[in-house]
């Protein structure tokens, strides 16, 4: 391993930008004349407009135009588009409702978008907002997961009579039914998969810039996947063919999902560009985010484990109801359908299995994909049952896990997974020897002796990451290829670029795949540098979301340095007067086998474009190369998390005393970096667990739409972490990477929940356990009254 | 953020005569309530007096007798280093160390907090709790007639508080359980034994009215000052607040808890 290849902790090259303050986001860009955009929104939950009476607002100082949905309805502007079908057990395609940019007719959420103001300056805009006049007739607002279906009065959308989306099932009913009947056993349980706001660090913006002069329109936006958003304003939302759209996401500064989809706030701004004739500007307020990012998950679940009189799981049913929210966004619905019933199976070989999703409307921002998206949702059901059903059995938890886990590959599950490789029991038996198991007992009395109470709880998850091939998403429903790009361009030099169409938003993929061509090439990694997020330098890609950038995306970068290796071969035998099949290439070398003649990677870039030593006829000049990458499997990372509280009896307060992560990313490129993601993960996990309580009222208003009232993990909420890893090589990709941006948030809420309800002795609390829901259970638990 | 006009008086007249002659004027000390409102456009004064060119006149901390006098515009940071505070009450310079966060704590003043008397404010404990004196730019207001419900006191128009006085007490604690969220005091109790042994027991953050003194609590530690003496106390959940991050029985347990540790530390 070389000091910066394959395997080396390489020092972020990206953060001296980001910690220096001389990073390029969106909020950076300032166009020649441009003005700035204020939307209007919503104050209600659901509502018709009535009339919208925007004259005084256009009279206001600064004010350039004041637009509304019946401005793009007239410009023939659509909707904005979920581009993932699902269909209901009975055949039907959801039900999807219009989602204009700008409401036309009716608003559906708290933060719905009215009308958009632009004006010379942002207050200015803003002062203008307020001379607006709608006239609304409130309707009663649908808030409730579990009663949307139920709740009466007019529906969130006309096509939607009861507020349902779909009806998604998976899995063999009858088998799973006959396990039931013959189990030993049934541990049942009901969830709440508590919804949460991405809260990114950089808030969503976006500049819309058109180009008179060519009809061209460029957009700036707070973008994971700018192709995808310059495939939907083209395709679907009409604002221009792809050849006269480009779309740029720079620096971005966080996205957890949440940047994955394309929003109505940059939908405006490119449009209203050509329509004011001058840029246009929109930078979100943190309320905005609060109120307008997609939220994540949002479940309300009953599920049931059925185990023989040997303590095997023979059976798993589960019924989740899960909250859409007003409107379907991007990929709202493969969230709780594709990317969470295949993974209920968890580390387990349970034969039979069957889910039932039933996805509702509500007055409530619209819930997407966020860091996990799906599987933190099914970790969450089969960690929390797997451990309910251990203390029920009277069995370690530790062990009734290892049990129970898959231990032959490949592993075909009943709810379509089939896991390639892994080794569960090495993962678990590192975590339990870091974490220091056997000695729980006596920290426990310790703690007891203080008048604590102390828990520790599990977590074996598993996740499918680097979603593909695109002929199987594309069989389940997805409206694109989940594949990715990769172009290797080789400068005269020696030097090398290399264009992704993954993009980082933190994940330092301008560390990780440089390591890549550094460690390939056997150049200075110095001599590399990655391109991405720019449409018109990068020609397509799919972007960055799902753990996938490393397996699918660097996976494409090998293709094309594959490709560029065959070039270059060539290129060396013409000048080392050797036949192709004589060059030997390593370390940054090409050899010709046997003798000491050789030529070193950047000479032969020079002679690739000098030319003079080869025929144009029989070698093209230059040194570049691009691929196309379309895997064959999904990976499955796996690991196991233990955390260890302690709780405070008198207060109610949660610390979490250790923490213990022993994942299996396969092959780890940095393993500096991927610790970075594991810490990120557990953090977001763990605000999920104790911290992250989304509340709107029953009329729809969102109680938490400030940091006063949503409370994010902070660096004093956790211990130092022992992140350890396993191997089992992907068998998949290349590389034999599996992925790990999203194992953190995956494991953790499913090991707090354990370690409380451990400590607490009993079975049952909500997330997030924050400080009064644990004094709460406490007074609930009379075991633990007696103790005190 | 809305238009206002903006006025740097260089004397109390001046600054209670442009807040007088300006109907929605507001006084601004260190801004550190009073500017986020405005960035929300909650709060929309017509004019904002900033006081920071009295600074050095209304900023200090100095020990007279049996008392501490700090300067309105002292502001958090150097109350809580203050050596003089420190050796007097820590309790007072403990608190401060603990409002807000750091940035806070470098611009926002003890005479802001007071005058402002958000509920979830620490300053309002301790002041009701020693016996504090809000020395005005007209005259002299004992903490007992001082807070007048949430957000009120008994501040007249363009009223100017210039200094605080706080009596050396025996000993005194503070706790307080922070909102998870906002980290202002969800239930912040003070106890104090005062020099001439009156106990006080005052509740910050929990109260639907604001600050107030618990007196079941004071009785108890009355006949004996300890943690112990608070063991069969309980305060009652009436008039407590109740919001999504506590309920009022929560928080009158918390008082309790609050309570005995406050007590401890001051025992310490």
């Amino acid at each position: 391993m070389s000091a910066t290849g394959i395997g080396a902790p390489v020092l972020r090259r990206e953060d001296k930008r980001y910690i220096t303050g001389k990073g390029q986001y969106v909020d950076d860009v300032n166009r020649y004349g441009q003005a700035h955009a204020f939307f209007l929104r919503s104050p209600h939950a659901h509502a018709r407009i009535l009339s919208i009476d925007t004259a005084e607002a256009e009279a206001e100082p600064g004010v350039v135009a004041v637009y509304t949905g019946q401005h793009l309805a007239d410009d023939k502007v659509g909707g904005l588009i979920c581009g993932w079908m699902i269909h209901s057990k009975d055949g039907s395609p959801m039900k999807a409702g219009p989602h204009p940019a700008l409401a036309q007719g009716k608003v559906r959420y708290v933060g719905d978008h009215v009308a958009v103001v632009i004006a010379d300056t942002y207050s200015e805009a803003k002062d203008a907002a307020e001379k607006i006049v709608v006239d609304y007739e409130v309707l009663d607002a649908v808030v409730d997961t579990a009663g949307a279906r139920t709740a009466g009065g007019e529906p969130v959308h006309e096509v939607a009579p009861d507020n349902t989306v779909f009806e998604f099932h998976l899995g063999n009913r009858e088998p799973t039914e006959a396990a039931f009947a013959r189990a030993a056993h049934v541990t049942k349980i009901d969830l709440v998969n508590n919804r949460l706001i991405p809260n990114a660090m950089e808030p969503r913006a976006a500049v819309g810039d058109w180009d008179a002069g060519t009809d061209t329109f460029t957009l700036y936006t707070t973008s994971q996947n700018p192709h995808v958003a310059r495939l939907v304003l083209s395709a679907f939302i009409g604002i221009a063919p792809e050849h006269k759209l480009r779309v740029i996401a720079p620096d971005v500064g966080g996205g957890f999902g949440s940047k994955i989809f394309i929003y109505a706030e940059e939908t405006v701004c490119v449009w209203a560009a050509k329509k004011v004739g001058r840029p246009v500007k929109w930078c979100a307020e943190r309320t905005e985010a609060f109120l307008s990012d997609a939220h994540g998950r949002d479940h309300v679940t009953h599920a049931e484990l059925a185990t023989d009189a040997g303590g095997r799981v023979i059976g798993l049913k589960v019924h989740t109801v899960a909250n859409l929210g007003a409107y379907l966004s991007t990929f709202s619905s493969s969230v709780p359908t594709y990317l969470y019933a295949p993974l209920l199976s968890g580390q387990y070989d349970i034969p039979a299995i069957y889910v039932e999703v039933d996805a509702v409307y509500s007055n409530t921002a619209p819930v997407d994909a966020y860091r996990g998206a799906g599987r933190p949702e099914a970790t969450f059901v089969i960690e929390r049952l797997m451990e309910v059903a251990a203390r029920e059995l009277g069995k370690d938890p530790a062990e009734f896990r290892r049990q129970n886990f898959v231990t032959s590959f490949p592993h075909q599950t009943p709810v379509i997974m089939c896991y390639d490789v892994g080794d569960y029991a090495a993962s678990l038996d590192k975590a339990l020897a870091t974490v220091d198991y056997v000695g729980f007992p006596a920290r426990r009395a310790e703690s007891e002796r203080r008048g604590m109470l102390r828990g520790l709880g599990f977590s074996a998850y598993i996740e499918a990451c680097g979603i593909a091939p695109s002929a199987a998403v594309g069989s389940l429903g997805a409206g694109v290829g989940l594949w990715e790009s990769a172009e290797v361009r080789v400068n005269p030099v020696g030097t090398v670029e290399v264009l992704t169409g993954s993009h980082s938003h933190g994940q330092g993929h301008e560390t990780t795949f440089a390591q890549l061509v550094s460690d390939r090439l056997g150049i200075p990694i110095d001599n590399v540098s990655i391109v991405h997020g720019d449409t018109d330098k990068v020609q397509m890609g799919m972007g960055t979301y799902g753990s996938r950038s490393g397996a699918v995306g660097m996976s494409a970068i090998v293709k094309a340095l594959d490709k560029i290796e065959t070039k270059a071969r060539k290129v060396a035998g013409h000048v080392l007067e050797a036949a192709e099949g004589d060059i030997e290439f390593k370390d940054g070398k090409f050899t010709v086998k046997g003798t000491d003649k050789s030529i070193d990677f950047a000479s032969v870039a020079l002679q690739a474009y000098v030319a003079h030593k080869f025929n144009g006829q029989e070698l093209e000049p230059g040194l570049k190369e691009g691929a196309f990458y379309d895997p064959t499997n999904f990976t499955f990372p796996s690991g196991v998390h233990i955390c260890e509280v302690e709780i405070d009896p008198d207060t109610g307060v949660t610390r979490i005393e250790r923490w213990v992560a022993v994942d299996d990313f396969g092959v780890l490129i940095n393993p500096m970096i991927v610790e970075g993601q594991v810490h990120g993960g557990i953090a977001q996990g763990v605000g999920q667990a104790l911290f992250e309580g989304t509340v709107y009222d029953s009329s729809g208003q969102l109680l938490t739409a400030s940091y006063m009232d949503y409370q994010m993990p902070r660096a004093y909420d956790f211990p130092r972490f022992s992140v350890e890893t396993t191997e089992t090589r992907c068998p998949s990709n290349p590389l034999g990477i599996k992925g790990c941006g999203e194992a953190g948030a995956i494991a953790a809420p499913p090991a707090v929940i354990n370690a409380i309800t451990d400590a607490l002795g009993h079975e049952d609390i909500a997330m997030p356990a924050t400080p009064r829901a644990v004094w709460r259970a406490i007074r609930r638990t009379p075991q633990k009254m007696a103790a005190e | 953020m809305y238009a206002f006009n903006y006025h740097r008086p260089a004397s109390l007249a001046e600054a209670s005569a442009v807040l007088v002659a300006n109907a929605d004027a507001k006084f601004m000390a260190g801004g550190q309530t009073l500017l986020p409102a405005m960035k929300l456009r909650l709060a929309n004064p017509s004019d904002l007096v900033d006081l920071v060119a009295l600074r050095a006149e209304l900023s200090g901390i100095r020990r007279e007798g049996d008392r501490v006098v700090i300067g309105a515009m002292t502001r958090h940071g150097e109350i809580a280093t203050s050596d003089v505070l420190l050796a007097a009450i820590p309790a007072l310079a403990g608190m401060a160390a603990i409002v807000g966060d750091p940035a806070v704590r470098s611009r926002g003043t003890m005479g802001g907090s007071l005058a402002n008397n958000d509920p979830a404010a620490d300053y309002p404990a301790a002041a009701l709790a020693l016996g504090a004196t809000i020395v005005t730019d007209r005259r002299e207001i004992a903490a007992d007639h001082y807070f007048l419900g949430l957000f009120e006191t008994a501040l007249e128009e363009g009223e100017i508080i210039t200094a605080i006085a706080w009596p050396i007490p025996k000993r005194a604690g503070y706790e307080k359980f922070r909102n998870p969220a906002s980290r202002y005091a969800m239930v912040g109790v003070f106890v104090a034994e005062r020099a001439d042994g009156a106990v006080r027991v005052t509740v910050t953050g929990a109260g639907a009215s604001g600050v107030f003194r618990a007196t079941d609590f004071e009785t108890a530690l009355t006949a004996d000052f300890s943690s112990a003496a608070l063991a069969g106390v309980a305060a009652s959940p009436e008039g407590l607040n109740t919001d999504i991050h506590a309920d009022a029985e929560y928080r009158a347990h918390l008082v309790g808890v609050m309570a005995r540790r406050a007590v401890a530390a001051a025992t310490a």
